[in-house]
């Protein structure tokens, strides 16, 4: 099979997850006691006015017709209906939270990057030595310190004792380059350890397996230096492995983003989806569900064309 | 018919419960890390199972007038926190908490995952097809999410955040014992069952499972840790074990308030956390290295 008919594959293969993903996000909301109009006004709402908002929202359909009529609508018109409660489009929520979130999880994966790769080459090049220890001890270290925990650990240094990072909030960089930056610092590394971490130990062992290999013996045997062989070959190689890892650790990532968007109070999609959960707002969580497992999915995807386009030794099956 | 007894004594290999001991005296003697990862998960255990004898005061005790937001002392070793409550009572009667979630929620998703993944690579085809890509959708949601939206579903109490993250890791159990199946299905063994007459479900129960024991124990000690960093998660966001029931998270919740006056309120919950997913994941890890030695990817040679 050819990486053209792969593709092709893959993408049909993501269809049935999405409509599945969508059957949930949409059904979970159909197990509740009341259903979403009563959710969101409490049992002691005056019964006409429930009738009255389930009419226009067309709620009193059968479950099939307001599913297919929730999914096309999305599917070919982006509209994910409005919020029962504060009648706002659920689109207009999504289109500002999403960036917001793409911030934070794209400052997570550079901070994981940036301290992983280096960690991971000093284990390698020192393996079985002290720091090759260290680092495995700190990266233990690092998946075990939870998010919520290091994320207080950081404001109580960096914003209470020395006040250098603001403890909440966020400013778009796009925007304001330096408050931007400053407001992402402690989320990103709060997301990020825990990912470095992974990245590291997925670093260290690949560089380990391709030092092993014959092209790198040979160039040491013509007389290369280890640096330029490390820096020059083995690097090169074993980012591929590394640079998947991030993309199948995208779930942990985005699972992490929910909850330092909590913890900085950013107001990405975890914390839309909390809002929702806490103002009982299903229609406003059907969609943030949706949108969360669509670009796991989609990342995912992303990551395995990518892995097969980079290497070519993989068969597709 | 009488003979089936002697059947099974015949080609039965070494019982299985023997070749686990055997293997686990193994793992221990072979990983320093395993065997400091089971030092601290006993330390852990003894700790929740003792918790009430070694706890100087009753963890939801409150003393607001006297003894509010107090520092570490000798009377109170962790200080004591917004409404007067001894912090180390509590982080001790939280390890309690954390174990039985834990514990129950990885036995769920065991429960689950595992019949459903016998099943599906036992039988292959359209059943298979139908089982996984069920355990694919729920996979295309982040976990923590996955919980999150399913206790708002279900309520929040303390046995819905079990069920809720037991569900949501139930997909990595059938995972892995789909591929375990996959492995041993074809073996000459199962064929000799086969042909012997035994049932799909003895041959599932007798001759497959005992050989997908071990990764799934693997996952199993990696799960727990999740588990628990799940629920101190749930509890942190307010979703998790209902008060007064002292939860690590929630501890470290309400610390939120008091971060700068009052430290003591989230560092030792916070750390009790760390040390309890940082000896499951060495037990994990060290495992991994012995039981499940395919998965190992750090061989290679150095320069």
């Amino acid at each position: 099979m050819g990486y053209g008919t792969y593709v092709l594959k893959r993408l049909l293969l993501i269809v049935p997850i999405l409509f599945g993903v969508s059957v949930i996000s949409f059904g979970a909301l159909q197990l509740l006691p009341g259903g979403p109009v009563e959710a969101a006004f409490g049992t002691r709402a005056n019964a006409e006015l429930v009738e009255q908002l389930r009419e226009q929202y067309g709620l009193n359909r059968p479950v099939y017709v307001q599913y297919l009529d929730w999914i096309t609508d999305i599917v070919f018109d982006l509209d994910f209906g409005q919020s029962i409660r504060t009648e706002r489009e659920i689109s207009e929520l999504l289109a500002t939270s999403l960036p917001v979130t793409i911030w934070v999880a794209a400052s997570g994966a550079l901070v994981s990057v940036i301290i992983g790769i280096p960690a991971g080459i000093v284990s390698a090049v020192n393996h079985y030595e002290p720091e090759d220890y260290a680092a495995t001890f700190l990266a233990f270290l690092g998946l075990s310190v939870p998010n919520f925990f290091l994320g207080l650990v950081l404001i109580l240094l960096f914003s209470l004792y020395v006040p250098i990072f603001p403890s909440s909030g966020f400013v778009s960089p796009l925007e304001d380059p330096v408050e931007g930056i400053r407001h992402l610092v402690l989320p990103a590394v709060t997301v990020g350890t825990a990912i470095s971490a992974v990245v590291m130990r997925m670093m260290r062992s690949s560089l380990l397996e391709v030092f092993s290999e014959e092209y790198i013996r040979t160039a040491r045997a013509k007389g290369l230096s280890r640096a330029l062989v490390t820096n020059k070959h083995a690097v090169k190689n074993a980012l591929i492995p590394t640079v998947t890892v991030i993309g199948l650790n995208f779930g942990y990532l985005l699972g992490g983003v929910v909850i330092v968007e909590q913890i900085f109070a950013i107001p990405g999609l975890g914390r839309l989806t909390l809002t929702a959960i806490t103002t009982r707002e299903y229609r406003v969580l059907q969609a943030s569900l949706l949108v969360i497992a669509f670009m796991f999915a989609v990342v995912n995807l992303a990551t395995d064309l990518l892995y097969a386009y980079l290497d070519p030794r993989i068969k597709y099956d | 018919m009488t003979d089936t007894e002697t059947d099974t004594t015949d080609r039965s290999t070494p019982p299985p419960g023997a070749a686990l001991l055997a293997t686990g005296r193994r793992v221990f003697a072979e990983s320093r890390l395993a065997m400091l990862g089971l030092a601290i998960t006993l330390g852990v255990i003894v700790t929740a199972v003792f918790a009430p004898v070694i706890a100087p005061y009753d963890p939801t005790a409150q003393n607001i007038a006297e003894a509010q937001l107090l520092a570490p002392s000798l009377e109170h070793p962790m200080g004591t926190d917004q409404l007067g409550r001894d912090v180390f009572s509590r982080v001790l009667y939280g390890a309690q908490l954390s174990l039985q979630v834990g514990i129950i929620a990885v036995g769920v998703a065991i429960a689950a995952g595992v019949p459903l993944g016998l099943i599906a690579g036992f039988y292959g085809g359209y059943v298979d097809e139908a089982v996984m890509r069920t355990m694919d959708v729920l996979f295309s949601f982040p976990a923590i999410l996955l919980a999150i939206a399913m206790v708002a579903i279900l309520g929040q109490s303390t046995l819905n955040v079990m069920l809720a993250i037991g569900i949501t890791y139930t997909p990595i159990f059938a995972r892995v014992t789909r591929s375990g199946v996959l492995s041993v299905r074809e073996e000459t063994f199962v064929d000799a069952a086969r042909a012997i007459g035994d049932t799909n479900a003895s041959i599932l129960a007798r001759d497959i499972l005992p050989n997908v024991v071990a990764p799934i124990i693997v996952q199993a000690t990696v799960s727990l840790a999740f588990a628990i960093l799940a629920e101190s998660a749930l509890s942190f966001l307010g979703l998790g074990t209902p008060p007064p029931d002292p939860s690590w998270g929630r501890m470290l919740s309400n610390s939120r308030n008091f971060l700068q006056t009052a430290p003591w309120t989230a560092v030792f919950p916070g750390l009790a956390i760390m040390v309890t997913i940082l000896g499951f994941n060495f037990l994990g890890d060290g495992l991994r290295d012995t039981l499940d030695p395919q998965n190992e990817t750090e061989q290679g040679g150095s320069i």
